[in-house]
């Protein structure tokens, strides 16, 4: 049969989170090397503009579902979103587009989405991948298991394949400056049901003003070695001057040192960034699992043989109370900050 | 309340990975096996709601004869039932786990299954709405507080840089995240009182998989990292590399 593929991007309050270009770019990319059409989905209000955007990044036509249609469906009173709902538009969207193929970003609402709509459209399904090919006409996709201590290859039976994207590993490549043509989609088409509203997301708490470890570029992370709460403002000073998030290891999440969300590693959250900075963190393989994919990794430690060393791209060994202080001023220094 | 709880067995997280033979899988010598972590706040929140509520908590696993030390982990913590859903070899997809499991819930009309939100060793965050989606069951994932009155369900999801607040109604499927609870840790009357409970052994329905395992390696080794001894005078330097070598500030 012939291959056509829907990416599903999330948007949040009007604007794309940068998984939507992510995935918008490896759709447009996996569909040239199958050579065959896709088309881009979102939920979201007043986001016409800047779906319009994705053009750049390749998109040729966006399907527009306008969020509060859609709730004004939903037997919860005050629902902001729906999971089951949201699955069910990507799932009745896919059928209606003849898409076999479809791409969702890795983001909490994504992975939550995914598995759900895998089954409404009998797709074979692969979470969390981390790296796509096509060999000889099959997708193949990669993704990691044993948390992150090994990678699996994993082919799909039928041509049905629903894949989520890891955030922060695949490539946004803008291809030009081309507008996308928006078609708004019906709710009345979309067939949903009283069943579809399951389950309705009634507020959504922000834990603090800050920048989250899952979506951060830059994170500090801080562990046992600080040697207590009251010096985490080292860390945090530290990530203030470079636009970073603030993680931590169990260990001191356990203490009450910090809060769950910033917890980084197998129980923790699984970040990508483009730098992490690890202060005082030996590097058990349970933290490891979270940030072993970080980009660049600069580890703070006073113990040389710790094992944060062995995937550190960059390691200080020494005290974090004379480097982490002596690093935030040259920083401070080279941004002009 | 009937609720029925999935368990599974994993490796142990510190366990070093070798790749089998077969290049598809792990090389199972010398690996220790544990009961996944985030299972165990699911069988807590269930005895929990049962000591509560009433009811009973029936533990239930699919996989190979191996799995029932899963189950049994359940029983030392307090659950009066087990099932082994058993199949014939561990070379099964997510799908296949979540098929089984959910032809198997479906015939029992629980009020609640609860879940571990994934299991450490594959990580595919899916059973638990997979489940629920083949027995039209809500679900609600990644909860780290549930509240259930009545029939009506109000739970925290942690989400990135916060939580949802979701409403459901029961009957529903639950994946458990750490936070929830803190599992207790079996007594010695209580791990006396499991060795006679009996694993009950059902068929399985589906032995189908959605996809298979081409290959499996380790992740591309890093080269070694540059390393740093003589602390802040060193800094400028790797402020330096940041900038120019790694490109990253
Ligand atoms: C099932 C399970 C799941 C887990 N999940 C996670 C997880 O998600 N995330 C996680 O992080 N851990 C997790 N852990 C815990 C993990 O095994 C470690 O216990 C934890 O990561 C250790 O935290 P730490 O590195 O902060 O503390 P420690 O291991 O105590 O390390 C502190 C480090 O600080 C260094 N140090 C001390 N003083 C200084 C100083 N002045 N300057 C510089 N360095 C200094 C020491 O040399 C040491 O290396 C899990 C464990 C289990 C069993």
């Amino acid at each position: 049969m012939s291959n056509r593929i829907l990416a599903f991007v999330e948007s949040k309050d009007g604007k794309f989170k940068n998984s939507a270009f992510e995935v918008v770019s490896e759709a447009k990319k996996i569909s040239g090397e199958l050579g065959c059409e896709f088309e881009v989905l979102t939920i979201g209000s007043g986001i016409d503009a800047e779906a319009e955007n994705l053009g750049s990044y390749g998109a040729s036509k966006v399907l527009v579902v306008d969020l509060n249609d859609l709730n004004s469906k939903s037997k919860f009173p005050g629902t902001q979103y729906s999971h089951s709902a949201f699955a069910k538009v990507v799932a009745e969207t896919a059928s209606q587009k003849g898409a076999n193929i479809i791409l969702i970003s890795g983001t909490g609402l994504g992975k939550e989405i995914a598995p759900r709509v895998a089954i409404k459209t009998d797709s074979a399904f692969c979470q969390d991948c981390v790296a796509l090919h096509i060999d000889g006409g099959n997708i193949i996709a990669t993704k990691p298991v044993y948390a992150g201590k090994s990678m699996i290859d994993m082919k799909f039976n039928g041509d049905k394949i629903l894949i989520t994207l890891r955030p922060n590993v695949f490539k946004p490549v803008k291809s030009g400056d081309a507008k996308a043509a928006i078609e708004k989609v019906d709710v009345g088409s979309l067939n949903l049901t009283d069943k579809d509203f399951s389950s309705a997301v009634k507020e959504v708490v922000v834990s603090s003003e800050k920048l989250d470890v899952a979506e951060a570029d830059i994170i500090v992370s801080g562990g046992r070695g600080l040697r207590g709460p009251e010096n985490f403002h080292l860390v945090e000073t530290l990530a203030g001057v470079l636009g970073a998030a603030t993680g931590a290891s169990r260990a001191v999440v356990d203490a009450g040192w910090r809060g769950h969300g910033e917890q980084v590693g197998q129980t923790g959250k699984t970040v990508s960034p483009s730098l992490y900075i690890a202060v005082g963190i030996s590097g058990a393989i349970q933290h490891l699992a979270g940030m072993s994919s970080s980009k660049t990794i600069v580890a703070i430690n006073k113990d040389k043989d710790a094992p944060i060393f062995q995937i550190a791209d960059y390691g200080m060994v020494g005290d974090a109370f004379e480097i982490v202080p002596a690093l935030t001023d040259e920083f401070k220094k080279v941004l002009g900050s | 309340m009937k609720i029925i709880v999935g368990v599974s067995l994993v490796p142990d997280s510190t366990t070093k990975v070798k790749i089998g033979a077969d290049k598809k899988s792990i090389d199972e010598a010398g690996v220790s096996y544990i009961l996944n972590p985030y299972d165990e706040f699911a069988v807590e929140e269930a005895l929990q709601l049962k000591e509560k509520n009433g009811g009973e908590v029936i533990a239930i696993s699919y996989g190979t004869d191996k799995a029932k030390e899963a189950i049994k982990k359940a029983f030392q913590m307090g659950a009066e039932k087990g099932v082994l859903i058993k199949s014939a070899t561990a070379d099964f997809d997510t799908y296949t786990a979540a098929k089984n499991l959910a032809d198997y819930i479906k015939g029992q009309s629980p009020d609640l299954v609860l879940f571990g939100k994934t299991s450490i060793d594959f990580d595919g965050l899916s059973v638990p709405a997979m489940v629920a989606e083949m027995i039209e069951y809500p679900c609600i994932n990644v909860v780290v507080k549930l509240d259930i009155n009545g029939n009506e369900i109000t739970a925290e999801r942690e989400i990135e840089g916060g939580k949802e607040i979701v409403v459901s109604n029961l009957p529903a499927v639950i994946g458990t995240q750490k936070g929830i609870n803190n599992p207790r840790y079996p007594n010695l009357k209580s791990i006396m009182a499991s060795k006679s409970k009996p694993v009950e052994e059902v068929t399985p329905t589906y032995n189908g998989n959605k996809y298979e395992v081409t290959e499996m390696k380790l992740p591309p080794a890093k080269s070694a990292g540059k390393i740093f001894t003589n602390g802040a005078a060193d800094v400028p330097e790797l402020v330096k590399l940041l900038r120019e070598e790694a490109k990253v500030i």
